[in-house]
């Protein structure tokens, strides 16, 4: 199962829950199952379906550009956090 | 450490480019002429918050010699949405907006009106005639003041963004940030010592010596022809395609040759405008900021406050880090406080943290990036905090950063784990350089040190390589080449092929004929247009397996690739140039053709040492000795490493110990010129010493880390705490230019 990090301004959604382990193939299925755990949660990441632009994903320290269709694997880890640009 | 030995890798060929750079028949923007083509010139608000009433363009259109104005009456209503620009997303109603005001004016320098005329004289002239009616409103320009309940309101719609969570009331805070890291709070009641400090930073700005030009001329059927100066080809187009709502397919930008961009040059501005006007005029258009108009109406990086507290056990571990950041978004949202967040205790293995961010809008130009944008304002601030733990227990401040570097598996602090990185690496070299091992003696000077990390990205970029008949290559690929990347991406090519990095001819390609390919920034065009380079060079080698199987009468199967790119079949092996040359002749042409996408930061760490002199009785400080070392994973062209390095390295001397926007009390800029504007020049700074770290990075054939950004980071915590050691006086606000520093000084002794 891929260990998913609650953001900490999402933990008011999750009673305070800092991780959770949920079995899922890609992000779309972790963030269906985040919002059928924690309401409301979908709604504060994604835009248009879609994870929101100034957020991305990181999985397994990888920050893939692939949203919800991005790939998880059984151990992997996997964290919401602020789109970055460079310069 | 990396070990392979390498034919190409790791030389220093001439750069392909360099000739025509040195010899000035590089073509930039401001070079490029089109047959009619007329000058452009923009009229900017003179205030810096004003709702505008009217504009009347009448007497500017019947002047002699004007072709066209447009205002912001001309420019396509934008959808408020967000668009993904590779690197980053923009509001395009903001974008368009600040490219040309449409009801108000939210900074001076923003665009209000443009004129089109035969030559630049006349179109300021003419400019001048346009009467904009303005209704000035209070500004602010402190990003205290503007996170006040009172504070002028730059947006009227705009409410602050917890992570989803919507404000109810307008306000100038559009993003808050907040991350934990285990039990901050706990973990202060259990240290034994504490550290903390508020730090204010300015507002700097790139300083890059080409400013923002831009040529368009948009044709009779539709297609808008732009050559720019711009860090991203793609990005440009997408930018001035959305805002002038228009198809992608129907605009073909130009990436000319570039006179630095450091960030500053991804977000449109003048191109949109100079689009309109041609069209408008029916005759190609260009536009050349001045120096004033790139200082105030471009992108600088943000000033900033922050509250920083470590607490750490007598054995001089840390195990609690907590940060309130407030950066200057400028004018329009989305700033650097993403990054400033994440990278303020990035280099140290701290337990608990607590981080609140907060992005601001003001009354000052709209931020952009700037080499690690965000990063240095935090370093500034923990680096510090950083010196003052070692001096409370005890502990040398290199052996504080030792024992608590980050490493394989740390944890950030907004979450991921780290893969194999090199500070631990860099603070070895530090131990181990001439410099630190070198005394420093003499009355009012000092030694510091810090430490500083970047990301580096990946993202896309392609490459193309068509064989000649001699065996040579022309590469072309679609990365903006400011530091020399067009020779370090052949490097790699040449590489895989068995060939010298002069049998590459490589192209910057304009969007038509290049491959998709993301920005020049994030420290990715080595990394990922490097990669992309070498996965062309083996598509190359794959069909030319296929091809010489016919050749010789064997399966691609029996075909081996040595590592020197030589061919094996069988008992016969030629080199790459051999057997090109003979399938060329046996009727075959071959291009080999790569896009990639890697996805993983590539994780710059870096140390920097500095030894200063302070006048005591100007406040004056002189860099005497500065070394700059840092992982790039593995070095492609030295040279250009070391020129990273340096160049970064100088940029934050600059940020640290001079520049800054001042503003007058009408909250408009005070040394909008290089000659009040104090960036350091070759007199200012001692020859910057390099140590190129290698650790290899296992995500990249060659092992490369992105080396750009990192180097800006060091430089301003390290010169204060070598203020520090050199006057016992701590400095928390940058600049440490004469006057504050010596004020401050003479604070301190007073207090003493």
């Amino acid at each position: 199962m891929a260990t998913v990090f609650i953001p900490a301004q999402l933990r008011e959604l999750s009673g305070g829950v800092q991780s959770v382990e949920i079995e899922a193939r890609n992000v779309r299925e972790i963030v269906d199952q985040l919002d059928e755990m924690f309401p409301g949660f979908k709604d504060r990441i994604c835009t248009d379906g879609n994870i929101s632009p100034s957020l991305q994903v990181s999985i397994d320290s990888i920050m893939t550009s692939r949203g919800m269709i991005a790939k998880v694997k059984p151990q992997s880890e996997v964290h919401f956090i602020p789109a970055i640009g460079g310069g | 450490m990396t070990s392979t030995q390498y034919r190409v890798i790791g030389s220093r060929p001439v750069r392909h480019d360099g000739a025509d750079k040195v010899t000035g028949k590089a073509i930039y923007t401001a070079d490029t002429k089109l047959p009619g083509m007329l000058a452009g010139f923009v009229l900017r608000s003179p205030h810096a918050h004003a709702k505008i009433v009217s504009i009347d363009t009448s007497e500017a259109e019947t002047t002699p010699g004007v072709h066209a104005v447009v205002t912001g009456k001309d420019f396509p209503n934008v959808e408020n949405k967000m668009a993904d620009l590779g690197e980053g997303s923009v509001n395009l109603a903001y974008l368009s907006s600040n490219c040309m005001a449409q009801q108000k004016v939210l900074y001076r320098g923003h665009a209000v009106a443009a004129v089109a005329a035969t030559d630049v004289h006349i179109a300021e002239a003419a400019a001048k005639k346009i009467k904009v009616e303005y209704e000035v409103l209070d500004s602010v320009t402190w990003v205290l003041d503007a996170m006040k309940e009172d504070a002028p309101l730059l947006h009227a719609d705009l409410v602050t963004d917890s992570m989803g969570d919507k404000a109810e009331n307008p306000s100038n805070i559009p993003v808050h940030l907040h991350f934990e890291k285990g039990d901050a709070g706990k973990a202060f009641e259990e240290a034994d010592v504490i550290v903390e400090r508020e730090f204010k930073t300015a507002t700097v700005h790139q300083g890059y010596i080409e400013p923002h030009a831009v040529v368009a001329d948009y044709n009779e059927d539709g297609r808008l022809k732009i050559w720019t100066a711009t860090q991203g080809s793609f990005t440009a187009r997408q930018q001035t395609a959305e805002v002038l709502q228009i198809p992608l397919g129907n605009v073909l930008v130009t990436p000319c040759e570039i006179g630095g961009g450091f960030g500053g040059k991804i977000t449109v501005y003048l191109e949109p405008t100079a689009a309109i006007l041609s069209k408008k005029s029916g005759r190609p258009v260009r536009i050349t900021m001045t120096r004033a108009d790139v200082f105030e109406a471009s992108g600088p990086t943000p000033g900033s406050f922050m509250r920083v507290k470590i607490g750490a056990k007598n054995d001089g571990t840390m195990i609690a880090g907590e940060a309130w950041l407030a950066y200057d978004a400028g004018a329009y949202p989305g700033g650097m406080i993403g990054p400033g967040c994440m990278c303020v205790f990035s280099c140290y293995d701290i337990e608990h943290a607590v981080v609140d961010g907060y992005d601001v809008c003001l009354n000052k130009p709209k931020t952009s990036a700037y080499r690690a944008p965000g990063a240095t304002q935090v370093a500034f601030a923990t680096e510090q905090l950083v010196d003052e733990l070692a001096a409370k227990l005890g502990m040398c401040e290199l052996e504080i950063r030792q024992k608590n570097a980050v490493k394989e598996g740390s944890r950030r602090v907004d979450g991921p784990v780290y893969p194999p990185i090199g500070l631990e690496e860099c603070l070895q070299a530090v131990q181990n350089s001439d410099h630190w091992n070198t005394p420093l003696e003499g009355p009012n000077r000092g030694r510091g040190i810090a430490a500083g990390f970047w990301f580096g990205c990946g993202l896309k970029s392609s490459a193309a390589c068509t064989v000649n008949s001699d065996g040579t290559i022309n590469l072309l690929e679609g990365s903006t080449d400011i530091g020399g990347s067009r020779t370090s991406i052949a490097m790699q090519l040449a590489e895989v092929l068995g060939l010298e990095a002069d049998d590459i001819n490589p192209m910057v390609g304009d969007t038509d004929t290049a491959g998709y390919t993301d920005v020049t920034g994030g420290s990715r065009v080595t990394f990922a247009t490097g990669m992309a380079a070498y996965e062309a060079g083996r598509d190359l080698q794959q069909q030319m397996k296929t091809l010489a199987a016919d050749l010789w009468d064997c399966s691609a199967d029996e075909i081996t690739v040595g590592e020197d790119g030589s061919f094996t079949g069988g008992d016969k092996t030629v080199g790459f140039k051999e057997l090109a040359t003979e399938l060329f002749q046996a009727g075959e042409h071959l291009v080999g053709r790569a896009t990639v996408s890697p996805e993983c930061p590539t994780n710059g760490f870096g140390a920097q040492i500095a030894d200063i002199e302070v006048d005591p009785e100007t406040g004056k400080v002189t860099v005497l000795r500065y070394t700059t070392i840092q992982d790039a994973g593995k070095a492609i062209h030295p040279s250009y490493v070391e020129g990273q390095l340096q160049g970064g390295t100088v940029q934050g001397i600059g940020w640290a110990l001079n520049e800054e926007y001042f503003y007058k009390a009408d909250d408009t800029m005070a040394n909008a010129s290089f000659l009040d504007y104090r960036m350091p020049t070759m007199l200012d700074v001692p020859m910057i010493d390099t140590i190129i770290v290698e650790t290899g990075n296992p995500d990249h054939p060659y092992g490369v880390r992105g080396v750009g950004e990192t180097p800006i980071v060091p430089p301003p915590a390290a010169l204060a705490n070598a203020i520090f050691n050199a006057t016992n006086t701590r400095m928390t606000e940058l600049p440490m230019s004469p006057p504050k520093l010596w004020k401050a000084m003479q604070s301190n002794q007073t207090s003493e």
